[in-house]
């Protein structure tokens, strides 16, 4: 291994890990507001990068569908306990939080050919087409049982990734997509070359993170999500919603997902299951922040694409062993190194 | 108090109903009118071989609903490309439906399997994998087994006389890190050890890798003059892209499992110039009109692309539909000896599978033989080159 290979791994290990990183950051702002274990994280990814390839074939994504079913569904929920509450008058509203997006949305995919817009304005689309269903699914399947112990939890999101895996099967179809890249530049640094998409992925990536920080920092409703994460109970005495700090924690995991698989569908195919090992490399790297560091969470998510990467040039067919074995060695560390706090259930 | 008195007779009560109907359904559903044909089917429609299980499971629909008179009834189930569930689906077809022929599965670990219920039931079974594990070497269980998909070895041969020509010396090889690319590595480092190829490199990867930069600069510092790619489906385009990006320049050689309209797709024009084995339906159009199987593979194009859009019939559903032909040709003799639904007409019908002579078929020419269940000879793979994003064969 020269310096040229080493330079070109390590390129290729910070790419990824930049990915990684986000879906990381993503799975701790849900586990330490929700305390859900969001392995459908990944499916985001996936769904992100193949709505946005259907869009460019001139295809109407199947996403719409599920976001125009899951929003009705969410709807009659809503309008439901409106009428149990005995408040009739809400029903308008509720009607409109639901259901004005994806109706919107609906019109406009049927008017305008998605295919010959600029690829600005399809990244916007399908982010609109994406995100929502954070929310929607919160609102569904985790806020009804928002107080079950963190296994129920687990179950009810592992049960929500195979049904999303599964939707994205028929939506999207076995075979994978690759959308084109947003900027065919390179450069040259020393013998190495880079291409411009890997350096978008990282800025992109580096930027976003940094827009987190300023989001949990300076912003009220950033602080109302650390408050819950810290004390849920204390946040709803001080007159935090827990459901709208959730609701507002799945949007910010779906935004981050999607976001990921339109930053990372060029550089690679996206399948229909895809997500799940995306998904998973991001858990590894959540692990080594315990489900609560961020800044730790994301080293460890850099570190994964790292070790991914070199491990792949010298032990191909072991690579993912090495990978996932990362975990056992940290999860030793972390149960030495941290004191056990009983959990409160 | 009431409430609760009431419930438990309620539940009895629901559950008598339950089962009622559910006894009505099995008198109605569980015999069917004797003197059918059952058949069943089961395929890799999800999972990671569903690209190659869809269009097999499509390719069923086409087939005929009567044979020699008597009614077929075709039961195709999902075993989502895992081991375990095509067994269970395999014993499910036999014990429930009491098939009289077993078509499956798309994967050579399910094949491979489901032999052990085929044999033990007394059932024939025609395989769509491609191992020749699956119908080699000829025992008491295999005796049952059919298939219809080329071997491994067939392919791979094609792709080094291809090679020998070219003037390739040295050769890498970047396969799937599963039974998939374990099974290609196989065939091709035995030959080519016996066709004095030496090979440089083998590197693995997986199906749903974002990046295969470490295997490819690996690949790449052992200069081989071409690379050999193992892997099937969309998932092949990685390596071979990441190979062009790095400005590898030699040939490049995949794998018969690429043959689909996705992998152009995705690929683009990093695969031009790409050479595969293949059964000749990828390019029947194109084949001499001397080939004795260009009309049957034009018709099954035909009948699949009507329904299912231009540009979409692939070579797996051509083994499906190969099967069906199997089914066709033999069923007719055993039908004279037996009626369908005994013990007696799955003998007499694997009798006249293993009878069949110079069958034409979508993907070949079979004759079998009670050695050979697979019965294809060379006439059942081409060399193709990807050629301005199209199939192109290599004359």
């Amino acid at each position: 291994m020269d310096l040229q290979i080493a330079l070109l791994l390590g390129q290729d290990g910070i790419t990824n890990g930049a990915i990684y990183a986000l879906l990381s950051l993503a799975l701790v702002l849900v586990f330490t507001v929700t305390r859900v274990i969001f392995i459908p994280q990944g499916e985001f990814v996936a769904f992100g990068a193949l709505t946005l390839a259907s869009l460019q074939a001139g295809k109407l994504p199947g996403t719409l569908w599920l976001l125009i079913a899951l929003a009705i569904a969410a709807a009659a929920v809503d309008i439901v306990c409106a009428l149990r509450d005995g408040q009739a008058q809400r029903i308008p509203k509720v009607l409109a939080v639901n259901c004005a997006l994806p109706a919107a949305l609906a019109a406009l995919l049927s008017i305008v050919p998605a295919a010959s817009l600029p690829l600005a304005l399809q990244v916007v689309l399908t982010l609109a087409l994406v995100v929502p269903l954070g929310p929607l699914l919160y609102r569904l399947v985790f806020q009804p049982i928002a107080e079950a112990s963190v296994l129920v939890l687990l179950i009810v999101s592992v049960s929500v990734h195979v049904t999303l895996s599964g939707l994205a099967l028929y939506f999207f179809g076995a075979e994978g997509s690759r959308t084109p890249a947003f900027t065919d530049a390179t450069f040259e640094i020393g013998d190495a070359l880079i291409q411009g998409q890997t350096l978008l992925v990282v800025c992109a990536s580096f930027t976003l993170i940094a827009a987190l920080y300023f989001f949990f920092e300076r912003t009220l409703w950033g602080k109302a999500l650390r408050a819950t994460a810290m004390n849920r109970t204390g946040a709803r005495l001080m007159g935090i919603s827990a459901t709208s700090a959730g609701k507002l924690s799945f949007s910010l995991a779906a935004l981050i997902g999607a976001f990921s698989g339109v930053l990372i569908s060029p550089i690679t195919t996206i399948y229909y299951d895809s997500g799940f090992l995306i998904g998973l490399k991001g858990f590894v790297g959540a692990i080594f922040g315990g489900m609560a560091s961020y800044p730790l969470a994301a080293a460890g998510a850099i570190l994964v694409g790292l070790l991914e990467s070199y491990s792949s040039f010298w032990a191909s067919a072991y690579k993912e062993v090495i990978v996932f074995t990362l975990i056992i060695p940290v999860l030793v560390w972390r149960s030495l190194t941290t004191r056990h706090t009983e959990e409160e259930e | 108090m009431l409430r609760s008195a009431s419930l438990p007779r309620r539940r009895s009560l629901l559950g008598a109903s339950i089962s009622v109907l559910a006894a009505a359904f099995a008198l109605a559903f569980a015999a069917p009118a004797s003197a059918d044909i059952t058949v069943g089917v089961t395929v890799s429609a999800t999972g990671p071989a569903a690209s190659l299980g869809i269009p097999e499971k499509n390719t069923i629909a086409l087939l005929p609903p009567t044979i020699a008179g008597q009614k077929v009834n075709y039961i195709v189930l999902d075993d989502a490309s895992d081991t375990t569930t095509a067994v269970k689906n395999a014993r499910k077809l036999v014990a429930e439906s009491k098939v009289d022929l077993i078509i499956g599965s798309t994967t050579t670990p399910n094949s491979l399997a489901m032999i052990d219920v085929a044999a033990e039931t007394e059932t024939p079974m025609i395989a769509m994998a491609a191992a020749a594990r699956i119908v080699e070497p000829m025992d008491d269980k295999r005796f049952w087994v059919f298939k219809t998909a080329q071997n491994d070895a067939q392919m791979v041969t094609a792709i080094i006389e291809n090679m020998s020509s070219a003037n390739v010396h040295t050769v890498a090889y970047i396969g799937f890190a599963d039974a998939y690319g374990e099974g290609w590595w196989n065939e091709f480092s035995k030959i080519a050890e016996v066709r004095k190829i030496r090979i440089v490199g083998n590197e693995r990867y997986n199906r749903t890798d974002t990046s295969v930069t470490g295997q490819v600069l690996k690949v790449l510092a052992a200069k081989p003059d071409a690379i050999l790619i193992g892997a099937a489906g969309t998932p092949a385009a990685l390596p071979q892209k990441s190979l062009r990006e790095k400005g590898f320049k030699g040939l490049i050689y995949q794998s018969s499992g690429v043959a689909n309209m996705d992998f152009l797709r995705v690929c683009g024009k990093d695969c031009e110039g790409t050479l595969l084995p293949s059964g000749p339906i990828l390019v029947a159009a194109q084949l001499p009109d001397t080939a004795q199987n260009k009309k049957m593979a034009l018709e099954y194009i035909t009948r699949y692309e009507t329904i299912h859009g231009k540009g979409n019939a692939s070579t797996f559903g051509g083994h499906a539909w190969d099967a069906g032909q199997l089914l066709i040709a033999a069923a007719p003799a055993a039908l004279k000896k037996a009626q369908p639904g005994t013990r007696e007409f799955r003998r007499a019908l694997r009798d006249a599978l293993e009878g069949t002579k110079n069958l034409t078929v979508s993907h070949g020419v079979i004759s079998m033989s009670a050695q050979d269940h697979l019965g294809f000879d060379q006439r059942a793979r081409v060399m193709v080159r990807i050629h301005d994003g199209a199939w192109q064969l290599v004359r």
